[in-house]
């Protein structure tokens, strides 16, 4: 399958022009040596061979649609996406198109990201938000450059609280190795039932950020008010990673004081895809949007006196500061931002609110009736909002493996990051649950032996 | 007050009206959480179904994109997207499975990534590949936390320099930045190479490696390449290639047989992601034997060999002195692997030099074509792309005003001033997906602007005039710093 357009007299016009004999003479600067080598790749497939293929391929999974009920969350949400909402990111117009350098012609991008930007900050309660990063573990680490850049350089130390989402710390440890930072609290053997409180001891006036997640990684609701006062009074900045279903109901981070709140949209409308791509966003107080990293959409006039739209604070970004750039970021997350936005739209404040209740009320039936099984119980008693850890008679593994055995794949295994968690499972429900599904887990755990 | 074309979302938004609807709860009603836990009100948008499409289907209509036509964006590789890895990025299979699931039931999404890092390696020559970094740039920022890591690794710790050319593109710089090197900019020569003299005076023992994009952000393929990376190895650094421009090398030359340690590669561009109006991009990262332990974690590899009657079983292995992890989860699969997945096999080895050698046809075609009307101050066989001037002697007309005046003639303009070496530049990177036709309208057109740009420059001044929006006034834009809507001020009034 070729998608070249030229046919073969078209080619040795277009070479008589350009004054060469084939196409080979193209490329006499490439060293001869290495020039045209041998790739050891399979033969080329037709269109309906290649889908015939993929389709195979995608069948050999076993998927939470057709064959598995999930109770597995963690960072990323079975959640159901409004029929609107591909139809839209199927548009040619949108998908086809580049980064909106010239606004005249991308307006559609361009209010788009408008439109989504002033979701998120009317969702979080914060005053701006950027177009968004990859995801939320790295919008986590832009929250962190962020603040050295605030800070320039001068506080070195994060207080990062072990319940914010495992491989959020990863990619955070990861990110700063160049930065010489010293890191506090990211430690799992600590006490998991102290508060946030707790993290106040490890904040001091070399702290530049202090990370805590909301829900936390089990789910778990504290307010952080007090934790935020009391690092503000340290001179620190506070970012929370927040679950965005959970802030259709909850109190907004803005409300109690954060200075960042980033996180995961992928439940807004963005399929599982096995973990990728999805939506970080982000959201700051306007007195940082010089320190943000990724690109912002402003409004303007054009030249016909029309609303518009345009790329704005350009210069902060790496194509003008080059090295001096507070981080090399170059794409948004464009099409999923457009998909959050028309998700978001769709189910509109009564649709949101209902997905938020449904959430929360599913995963409470879900843990009344888990924690009535002999041997089995409710880990934590803070509230939560639709994920929680279920503590069980048994290493978590070996449940799972039960539960797959029989159809379901299980909740995500906690000793891996928490030593003293190993017998237990942290449980995500949805609105995608079904009270029979439920139902289904509680009487299988009933007959684990 | 600003005309408004079309309202945002918040100001079509009418109390009381819904959309798409959730059922019913089927289980027993428990309490909320205290009242103080909860938000007092939700300020977002209240629209039925049909307000939403008809919305955002007039707002696409606003936007030019490689479906409506030429695209010649220079270093962005806009070719045709396939309609097929529409398809086959949303097979149900690939969808509806969650990035932690045992990996046993997703035994086909890893061998999928497993046949693709494997592919990704043969066509760049390289040892090792991560398909985790999220974008170019995220791959670059992977790259340069390997060459750092190696050096680290083997107490070299005076290598505080990165060599990157004055043509580079600014994630280059951008990337190192984040790990605190200094930049050392390389002058190019007069034929568009890397200035082999600079670069030697720059070369000693705190030269932590070398940035460049080959071909470079003129077009030209470096003609001195093995000698500019033995220079940068024989000082014991380490030669990282910009994958940005690969699309003029499949099946022409593997970067890992010159000699390069690490590339990223842009899916997006090279192996026709769509782009999505800004991403989602995906950015895999190839490394030579050197750098294989210092992968980012996990990679998909083999954990049981197959044989004749089943299939091998595939997982994760972690590097054994991995850099770490550069996001959550495996990288872009959906949107990104599966997509470069499909366009791969349906290419096959011939398919895919075929691309790279008409994306090469086609650049110089237009240079030819192009030469005797705009100053090309590099004027040589180019690669996928050339750089021109949009500039003439005595006019006051400047390469913003050619650009836009372009969308007149419904073509998407070029890349403008950059690379950053050529006065007021335009660079034109057509693809292979153009036919003679479009390169030859697109070429007329840019000549009968030359001609306007003498007797009426005011059309171009004044230019676009026939899109839906005209010129923007970007400064108002950044010293308003308008970012964000809300519901109007008297929203509930309306109920």
């Amino acid at each position: 399958m070729t998608y070249i357009p030229i046919s073969p007299k078209e080619r040795d016009a277009m070479l008589e022009t350009v004054g060469v004999k084939s196409l080979d003479d193209l490329f006499e600067a490439v060293p001869a040596k290495h020039r045209f080598p041998n790739l050891d790749l399979p033969p080329a497939l037709t269109e309906m061979e290649a889908a015939a293929r993929l389709a195979d391929m995608a069948s050999s999974n076993e998927n939470v649609r057709d064959h598995l009920i999930s109770f597995l969350g963690a960072g990323a949400y079975n959640h159901y996406i409004p029929s609107v909402v591909d139809h839209m990111l199927r548009r040619g117009e949108f998908y086809t198109a580049y980064t909106p350098y010239q606004p005249e012609i991308s307006q559609g991008t361009l209010q788009a990201i408008f439109e989504y930007q002033s979701l998120m900050t009317n969702l979080t309660g914060m005053e701006v938000s950027n177009a968004s990063h990859y995801d939320g573990a790295t919008a986590t680490a832009e929250a962190v450059n962020l603040a050295y850049a605030q800070f320039r350089g001068k506080r070195k130390k994060i207080v990062m609280s072990p319940t914010v989402h495992p491989q959020y710390r990863e990619v955070i440890r990861t990110y700063s190795q160049g930065m010489g930072l010293e890191e506090a609290g990211d430690d799992p053997n600590v006490d998991l039932e102290a508060g946030p409180e707790s993290l106040m001891a490890l904040v001091d006036d070399q702290t530049m950020l202090v990370v805590v997640q909301y829900p936390d990684f089990f789910g778990r609701i504290y307010d952080y008010t007090k934790l935020i006062e009391d690092a503000h009074a340290k001179g620190a900045l506070v970012c929370i990673v927040a679950n965005p279903t959970a802030l259709l109901m909850l109190k907004t981070p803005a409300s109690m004081g954060a200075d960042v709140v980033v996180g995961e949209a992928q439940p807004f409308g963005i399929p599982l895809w096995y973990g990728g791509p999805y939506l970080g966003f982000f959201t700051t107080k306007k007195s940082y949007v010089h320190k943000m990293a990724g690109r912002l959409v402003g409004e303007t006039v054009d030249a016909r006196g029309q609303r518009s739209y345009v790329l704005t604070l350009t210069a902060r970004e790496q194509h003008i500061k080059r090295e001096r750039a507070t981080s090399n970021i170059c794409t948004n997350q464009g099409l999923l931002a457009l998909a959050a936005a028309v998700y978001m739209s769709t189910l509109g404040k009564t649709g949101l609110q209902q997905v938020a209740n449904l959430c929360y009320q599913k995963a409470h039936y879900a843990a009344n009736e888990l924690s009535k099984i002999d041997g089995f119980g409710m880990c934590f008693t803070q509230p939560f909002f639709h994920e929680f850890v279920l503590c069980c008679p048994k290493p978590a593994s070996e449940v799972n493996q039960y539960l797959l055995d029989n159809g379901i794949l299980g909740g995500y295994d906690l000793g891996k990051d928490y030593p003293s968690l190993k017998d237990h499972l942290l449980i995500a429900v949805t609105e995608m649950n079904t009270k029979d599904e439920i139902d289904t887990l509680v009487e299988i755990l009933k007959e684990m032996k | 007050m600003a005309t408004i074309v079309e309202p945002t979302i918040f100001e079509l938004s009418s109390p009381g009206r819904t959309g798409v609807t959730m059922p019913a709860s089927d289980v027993p009603e428990v309490a909320l959480p205290p009242k103080e836990m909860l938000r007092s009100e939700l300020p977002l948008p209240e629209l039925a179904e049909v307000d939403v499409v008809r919305h955002y289907v007039k707002l696409s209509k606003f936007n030019y994109s490689v479906d409506d036509g030429f695209y010649p964006l220079g270093s962005c590789t806009m070719k045709y997207n396939p309609k097929i890895n529409e398809d086959t990025c949303r097979l149900p299979g690939y969808l509806f499975t969650h990035p932690l699931q045992p990996i046993e039931t997703v035994q086909g999404n890893l061998a999928l990534m497993f046949e693709l890092q494997e592919w990704l390696k043969e066509i760049s020559g390289f040892a090792g590949v991560t398909l985790q970094p999220a974008a170019g740039a995220h791959g670059e920022f992977t790259g340069v936390l390997m060459m750092s890591a190696y050096h680290k690794l083997r107490g070299d710790t005076k290598r505080t320099k990165m060599l990157i050319p004055d043509a580079a593109h600014g994630t280059n710089p951008a990337s190192v930045g984040m790990l605190g090197y200094s930049v050392v900019t390389i002058p190019s020569d007069a034929r568009g190479n890397v200035d082999l003299k600079a670069l030697e005076a720059a070369c000693d023992d705190t030269v932590a490696g070398m940035m460049l994009t080959n071909p470079n952000t003129l077009g030209m393929f470096d003609e001195h390449i093995e000698d500019v990376i033995k220079l940068v190895h024989d000082c014991g650094g380490l030669m990282y290639g910009d994958g940005a421009n690969l699309n003029a090398l499949l099946g022409i030359v593997r970067p890992g047989d010159l000699g390069f340690d690490v590339m990223h590669f842009n899916l997006h561009k090279t192996f026709s992601v769509p782009h999505g109006g800004g991403g989602p991009g995906s950015g895999p990262v190839g490394v030579s034997q050197r750098l294989v332990d210092f992968l980012p974690s996990p990679l998909v590899g083999v954990l049981e060999e197959g044989d004749d009657e089943t299939a091998p079983l595939y997982g994760f292995v972690t590097p054994e002195n991995s850099i770490g992890r550069m996001k959550a989860f495996h990288g872009h699969f959906g949107g990104g692997l599966v997509r470069a997945y499909t366009y791969i096999v349906m290419h096959g080895p011939d398919g895919l030099k075929d691309i790279s050698q008409y994306a090469v046809l086609n650049a110089n075609y237009l240079q030819a074509r192009l030469r005797d009307t705009y100053h090309i101050p590099f004027d040589r066989i180019c690669m996928h792309e050339f750089v021109a001037e949009g500039q003439f002697p005595g006019s006051d007309v400047r390469a913003l005003d050619i650009s836009k005046r372009l969308m007149d003639y419904k073509f998407h303009p070029p890349t403008n001033y950059f690379p950053l070496i050529v006065h007021e530049a335009l660079m034109i990177e057509p693809t292979e997906t153009e036919n003679k036709d479009t390169l030859d309208r697109f070429a007329d057109a840019l000549i009968k602007i030359a001609d306007e740009a003498k007797t009426q420059p005011e059309l171009l001044h004044n230019a676009p005039s026939t899109t839906p929006f005209g010129r923007m006034d970007e400064v108002k834009a950044a010293r308003e710093l308008v970012l964000c809507c809300w519901l109007p001020e008297n929203y509930e009034e309306l109920a």
